[in-house]
């Protein structure tokens, strides 16, 4: 058995535990609303571009996170300005970001051609994540930049829900909807970009979504649903971190998105056993 | 002969005569044409009724398949095959009603369907231990190591399910463009539309073959997208897709060809670039015929 003591001693595991967490809580609270508001697609769309945003800081030689942040924040507000005129529909969406994932496939090819077999370790990091990889300066940085989005998203969590539920009266009751809808589309694109370098790019689509989801399942009640939904998001991160832990052969993601994926599941269970009852 | 294969050139003729020179470059045109046949077919369905994001998915989890028939020692293709299916299968189960509430938890569920499907295909590669370039081609393609008989089994594939989708096309049509009535006079909606989720998920599988896991999903959507722009009559938007489809699969390998970039940036590329040039004309058209109208009064037979 491993001892909590065992993995709060490895600077590293400490590091992954607590960036983990606060990336796991603001993931919650924003799918809460992504899968409310029917964006899932919006999210995945978003965390696509987070990899080509990635790898194009790279194949620049700049910073990973100027191009994370850059790309998923710059995107979002698109998105929301495309929704704005006309909502952007699936089919469109779609599009933009099949183009952009193509743009990554580029980006990937210039870096890793450019500097040899290592390069390619970072692109695949990208994509999957490394959580135990997580420098001390990095960790802080996720973890305030998680803070934040928790903090604007508690605040704006009643006018956003007043919005999300029934648009129309929200807006004769001249609730900026428009305004609120490109603010939460950021908030997503920062989380997105955070939560990119613990899960990766690929699976933090499951972190937004699956939660939520559960959460969606068990109560109607929006307030307790959105800390339900970072809950499990919490638990699922720290689960993963475990297993991962005890587990060398499994990669960290797995094991996260496993334990959200187990959660949806028994919440999808549970509650159909009661509703045939 | 070596002028044949010195690079492009201003001759055009022996440009594309350099292309055909080599017998991979020969495969790879013939799965692009059956790969871009099989996802327009598949896709202007797809766009039409709207399940953009359950393509999406579809066409992402042929990654772990193939991440997983590579560990078990299996052949990739059937990896492919299983893994679309099953998940068609998956979200096919999911009940899709109208209205809100369903509709968003629907979408959280194919959120977490693809999502888990990724992470699965995480695992695989981590087991298997470092097969690096070949992860990269899993999921962004390579259309240089075709075979004759993965051309075949292409083929094969592609035949079967576009005869099945010919023979679903029109009760499908019905169900898409109007469920209720369709549902009113006796189609079986629910069957068809799990059907049609299967049709696509061996269409992912097969495409993600040639242009990788994450790029399967532009030759799904960006063909169709285009021609439903174009034209709003079914037929003719479906030829288009198809040709259009075509023309972008084959300059993409042209372009791949010539160049030491990836054939799904093209791909990617040139797709987008014919829906830009579509929408542009087709709000320019929306705007002169509104201008018409708003002149027809005075310039119209008095």
């Amino acid at each position: 058995m491993i001892g909590l003591a065992a993995i709060l001693g490895e600077p590293f595991l400490r590091y992954a535990f607590i960036a983990g967490a606060a990336i796991a809580v603001a993931s919650g609270l924003c799918g809460y609303f992504v899968v409310l508001r029917s964006q899932v697609f919006t999210g995945d769309a978003l965390s696509h571009v987070a990899f080509t945003g990635a790898l194009a800081a790279l194949a620049a030689g700049a910073d990973l996170l100027i191009g994370l942040y850059g790309a998923c924040v710059v995107v979002a507000l698109a998105m929301a300005a495309l929704g704005a005129r006309g909502r952007a529909d699936d089919t469109v969406t779609g599009i933009v970001f099949a183009w952009i994932l193509g743009l990554g496939a580029l980006f990937l090819s210039i870096y890793t051609t450019s500097a040899g077999g290592s390069n390619a370790v970072s692109g695949v990091n990208v994509l999957f994540g490394t959580i135990f990889g997580l420098s001390a300066a990095q960790a802080v940085i996720d973890s305030v930049v998680a803070a934040c989005v928790c903090v604007v998203l508690v605040v704006i969590a009643r006018p956003l829900l007043f919005a999300s539920i029934d648009e129309a009266v929200a807006r004769a009751r001249s609730v900026p909807v428009r305004l609120l809808g490109a603010v939460f589309l950021g908030l997503v694109g920062v989380t997105a970009a955070a939560a990119t370098q613990a899960v990766g790019a690929l699976l933090l689509l499951g972190l937004l979504a699956a939660p939520a989801g559960a959460a969606q399942r068990l109560t109607a009640r929006p307030f307790r649903g959105m800390w339900l939904s970072a809950a499990f998001a919490v638990l699922a991160v720290w689960a993963g971190l475990v297993i991962a832990y005890a587990a060398p052969n499994i990669p960290p993601s797995f094991g996260i998105l496993a334990i959200a994926t187990g959660t949806y599941l028994a919440a999808i269970a549970l509650t159909a056993s009661r509703r045939t009852a | 002969m070596s002028a044949l294969t010195s690079g492009l050139s201003w001759n055009l003729v022996a440009d594309i005569r350099q292309l055909f020179l080599f017998s991979f470059m020969v495969n790879a045109f013939r799965a692009g044409t059956i790969v871009a046949v099989l996802a327009g077919a598949l896709g202007w369905f797809m766009v039409l009724r709207r399940q953009a994001f359950a393509g999406h998915t579809l066409a992402i989890v042929s990654f772990p398949g193939a991440a997983g028939a590579i560990l078990l020692g299996i052949s990739a293709a059937v990896g492919y095959f299983a893994a679309a299916i099953g998940a068609a299968l998956v979200i096919a189960s999911v009940p899709r009603s109208i209205g809100g509430t369903a509709r968003s938890s629907e979408s959280a569920i194919i959120g977490t369907v693809q999502a888990f499907a990724l992470a699965c295909g995480a695992l695989f590669v981590s087991l298997y231990g470092g097969f690096l370039s070949g992860l990269t081609n899993l999921l962004f393609g390579s259309f240089l190591g075709i075979s004759p008989s993965q051309v075949i089994v292409l083929l094969a594939v592609a035949g079967a399910a576009l005869a099945a989708l010919a023979l679903i096309a029109r009760p499908l049509f019905f169900a898409t463009v109007d469920p209720d009535v369709a549902a009113a006079r006796g189609v079986p909606v629910r069957l068809l539309s799990g059907l049609f989720l299967v049709l696509l998920g061996c269409a992912a599988a097969e495409v993600s073959q040639i242009t990788g896991a994450l790029l399967v999903f532009a030759l799904l959507v960006m063909p169709a997208a285009t021609a439903q722009l174009i034209s709003a009559r079914p037929m003719a938007s479906f030829w288009l897709t198809l040709a259009i489809g075509l023309t972008v699969v084959w300059l993409a390998l042209a372009a791949a060809y010539y160049s030491v970039y990836p054939v799904g940036f093209f791909v990617t590329t040139i797709g987008f670039v014919a829906y830009g040039i579509a929408a542009a004309c087709r709000a320019k058209a929306a705007r002169s015929s509104r201008r018409r109208l708003m002149a027809q009064p005075a310039g119209g037979i008095a």
